[in-house]
């Protein structure tokens, strides 16, 4: 570890809590539905396709009727890149001739992208046309993020509103997301981006002739206008296979720096929102203090790992940290904070090989994604699910010392924390099952790449970061597989919609109720000793159920690679 | 329930095609447009052309094998270097056919220098398998063959070596690294000069 790499991961987070409330208080005027210097220009697009649709953007929603409005858009979503791509064969905007995806494929994409996880089973610059990219993927970019924050306005309404019906318009919250947050935020930074380096062009390739002579086919295409959702949305999905480490996605430390506070930005910011929303920004303090405090402990252990290197290469004559699968424009300092970034969101952009991490270095992004997710986390998701963990932890509390519980106004009673324990449930039920599934069978073990314990690794984290809806990858695995393809896409699915829906039924629940006054009895929800709390709920309940597969990958080939044995 | 699921069939559609128009079409052909006319040489690749013919990319790296350059590192992509197939290897901690092939390239670059540890990234594949990079470390560990191969001064050498490190940027971005591509071009371009 160096003075420089802790001077960068200081100035990250000091940037980001800059950020926090000037991106927290335009979330919120999205969340009021104030008009924005945006609507001037924006304003007319905003009205127009309401008009086309029918959609009545004032008329309130319960939160049944959110939901299920929600789910088909995002069902016929999935239809339309479905179509996209089995059809990219035939469709223009394919320079480089590729034929439609096959059908599990095909499935396996548009679920990933619909559900904001974008897993990436193809190889980008090998598989997909130019127009799969732009018109396929970019729009899910887009949409599944602003699908993410608008859940999180619903769940914040839920506990601001007083014995109210509803909990907003979901066509209203997602369009005013899109146009007036994500849309004007990714035309400057695709600028920025090209100006750094990365292509934005509607040619496929370019053939070059090496300095020793060698042809070298390079791919291109419009990269730079999905680089920008890709991260800001939380997305990950890159063009080309190996994602942000690629040159032409990540030209350098500046582009590097960038993409990962623009990874977080919307997190940090949300989190202010909601303290905002119900009357006091302090609240949002309080959660993002534990969520960045879980974060520095993450970073800080991966850090270490990754600088201290791997000892079977030491004994092998090379010096230093652990380089395999790392960039050197990036090093160990940048890849690994990105490692955490892309992990605690749940962007699954990366750009370097978390395969071959460290054993150790290896075990915090999936630890990380385990957690549901919930530190700063996905855009909108990241504070859904955490909230779903403050319902435990006041839940807790209130145990503790004998009192029906309250948070910001609203008491806690067993329908919030049933439905928060089924939300949270989801995530050990359909990873550990399903990894047990893969262990087991023959379609399943053919997967892994390495042997021993890493293989393990390689499937519990591909699980895990499908139903987490990260994307990020122990990449050694083939996954292209209609065994995996499919399995993974049917995890994706639970993981993004099942908790949703108990969330959005947690948020219903919540606007009907009364407003209870904080007293003297009251568990204080804005002090240290909240932020220990809900720091301990969340690796306790999100993390410790994980432990014993976690021994079975990570910890058995750390103790193998001290040990100098190999597989 | 039934209200809801029909209410919604008809802006599920027609939103999904207005912003498929907006944002899968509209939205990157501007940017295109835009970005070709403000910024036409990184738009395209960032490429560098010498006789008419692209010669590689400021951005992207290439391989060097050949013991006259600097060689660049190890790569997963395709047969190395693949700009259609970007890849790192994957290989985990405790793989045997990592420490199989680091074990190689060690005794390949250490046959003239015995014992002398190997800089991380000369023997370990990057992320992309497009690294243009190398660090400086391991620039200079192979200073002495180039020059051994090339018939020149091993300090001459080592002083393009040195003018070619790139800082980090405000000191703590990034990391000291050196652009082969254009490290080797100078080579090229100093080999082609008479002996001073």
């Amino acid at each position: 570890m160096t003075f420089q790499g802790w001077l960068l991961i200081i100035a990250f987070v000091g940037l980001l809590l800059l950020l926090t409330k000037p991106m927290g208080r335009w979330l919120f005027a999205l969340y009021e539905g104030r008009r924005t210097p945006l609507h001037r220009l924006l304003g007319p697009v905003e009205a127009g396709f309401y008009r086309l649709s029918g959609i009545n953007p004032a008329e309130e929603q319960g939160w049944r009727r959110y939901a299920v409005h929600m789910l088909i858009f995002n069902a016929v979503l999935l239809l339309f890149t479905y179509g996209v791509l089995r059809l990219q064969g035939v469709l223009p905007g394919n320079p480089l001739g590729y034929d439609g995806t096959s059908a599990d494929l095909a499935f396996n994409t548009a679920i990933s992208f619909t559900a904001n996880t974008n897993w990436q089973s193809y190889g980008g610059e090998s598989t997909m046309s130019n127009l799969s990219q732009m018109l396929g993927l970019t729009i899910h970019n887009f949409l599944s993020a602003a699908t993410g924050i608008a859940l999180a306005f619903a769940l914040f309404r839920g506990f601001a509103r007083r014995e109210a019906k509803t909990i907003g318009n979901f066509w209203a919250d997602m369009t005013r997301v899109t146009l007036y947050l994500l849309l004007p935020l990714c035309l400057a930074y695709a600028l920025f981006l090209i100006a750094s380096g990365v292509p934005q062009t509607l040619a496929g390739s370019v053939d070059v002739t090496t300095l020793e002579g060698v042809k070298q086919t390079l791919a291109l295409g419009p990269v730079a206008s999905q680089e920008a959702i890709k991260m800001l949305g939380t997305n990950g999905g890159g063009f080309f296979n190996a994602n942000s480490a690629h040159p032409f996605e990540n030209p350098s430390a500046l582009t590097n720096f960038v993409q990962m506070l623009s990874i977080f930005v919307i997190g940090f910011g949300l989190t202010w929102t909601f303290g905002k929303a119900v009357g006091n920004p302090r609240q949002g303090w309080a959660i993002l203090a534990a969520m960045v405090t879980i974060f520095l402990a993450g970073v800080t252990v991966t850090y270490w790992q990754e600088a201290a290197g791997n000892p079977i290469l030491h004994n092998l004559g090379v010096a230093g940290g652990n380089m395999e699968g790392k960039e050197v424009r990036f090093g160990i300092a940048a890849s690994s904070l990105f490692s955490i970034v892309t992990t605690a969101a749940s962007c699954g952009a990366v750009n370097a090989m978390h395969d071959s991490f460290t054993a150790l270095g290896g075990l915090i992004p999936l630890f990380n994604m385990q957690l549901g997710e919930v530190v700063i986390g996905g855009v909108g998701a990241g504070i859904y699910g955490f909230l779903l963990f403050a319902i435990l932890a006041i839940f807790v509390a209130g145990l503790m010392v004998g009192r029906t519980p309250e948070y910001v106004g609203k008491k806690i009673e067993a329908r919030e924390v049933k439905l928060a324990v089924l939300a949270i449930a989801v995530l050990p039920l359909v990873i550990l099952g399903f990894t047990a599934i893969a262990s087991v069978t023959e379609a399943g073990l053919a997967g892994p790449l390495n042997k021993g314990p890493h293989g393990f690794s390689e499937i519990l984290y591909a699980f895990t970061s499908a139903v987490a809806n990260n994307g990020s990858a122990f990449a050694g695995l083939s996954a292209n597989t209609p065994f995996y393809n499919g399995l993974l896409g049917i995890a994706m699915w639970l993981g993004r919609f099942f908790v949703i829906v108990p969330m959005l039924a947690i948020a219903g629940g919540l606007a009907a109720k009364k407003y209870t006054p904080a007293t003297a009895g009251s568990f204080p929800t804005t002090g240290p000793l909240w932020t220990g709390l809900l720091i301990g709920i969340v690796l306790i309940v999100g993390g410790l159920t994980f432990l014993p597969s976690l021994a079975l990958g990570p910890i058995a080939d750390h103790l193998a690679m001290i040990n100098g044995q190999l597989f | 329930m039934n209200k809801d699921l029909s209410s919604a069939l008809r802006p599920a559609i027609v939103m999904t095609l207005l912003f498929a128009a907006l944002l899968g079409i509209a939205y990157p052909l501007a940017l295109t447009g835009v970005g070709q006319a403000l910024f036409p040489a990184q738009a395209n690749g960032s490429l560098v052309r010498a006789d008419g013919k692209v010669i590689g990319s400021d951005v992207v790296g290439q391989a060097f094998t050949s013991d006259r350059y600097f060689h660049s590192r190890p790569s997963a992509a395709g047969d190395g270097y693949d700009g259609l197939a970007s890849s790192g290897s994957n290989l985990g901690p405790t793989s045997q056919v990592l420490a199989d092939r680091v074990k190689a390239d060690v005794a390949r670059y250490q046959e003239t220098t015995p014992g002398r540890p190997v800089p991380p990234d000369l023997v370990t594949t990057s992320a992309s398998g497009l690294d243009p990079h190398l660090s400086p470390e391991a620039a200079f560990y192979q200073v002495d063959r180039v020059a051994r191969v090339r018939g020149i001064d091993p300090a001459a050498v080592r002083k393009l070596v040195a003018d070619s490190v790139e800082q980090p940027l405000l000191g703590f971005l990034g990391e000291p690294r050196v652009n082969l591509f254009a490290l080797n071009r100078r080579l090229d371009a100093f080999g082609a000069k008479p002996p001073a």
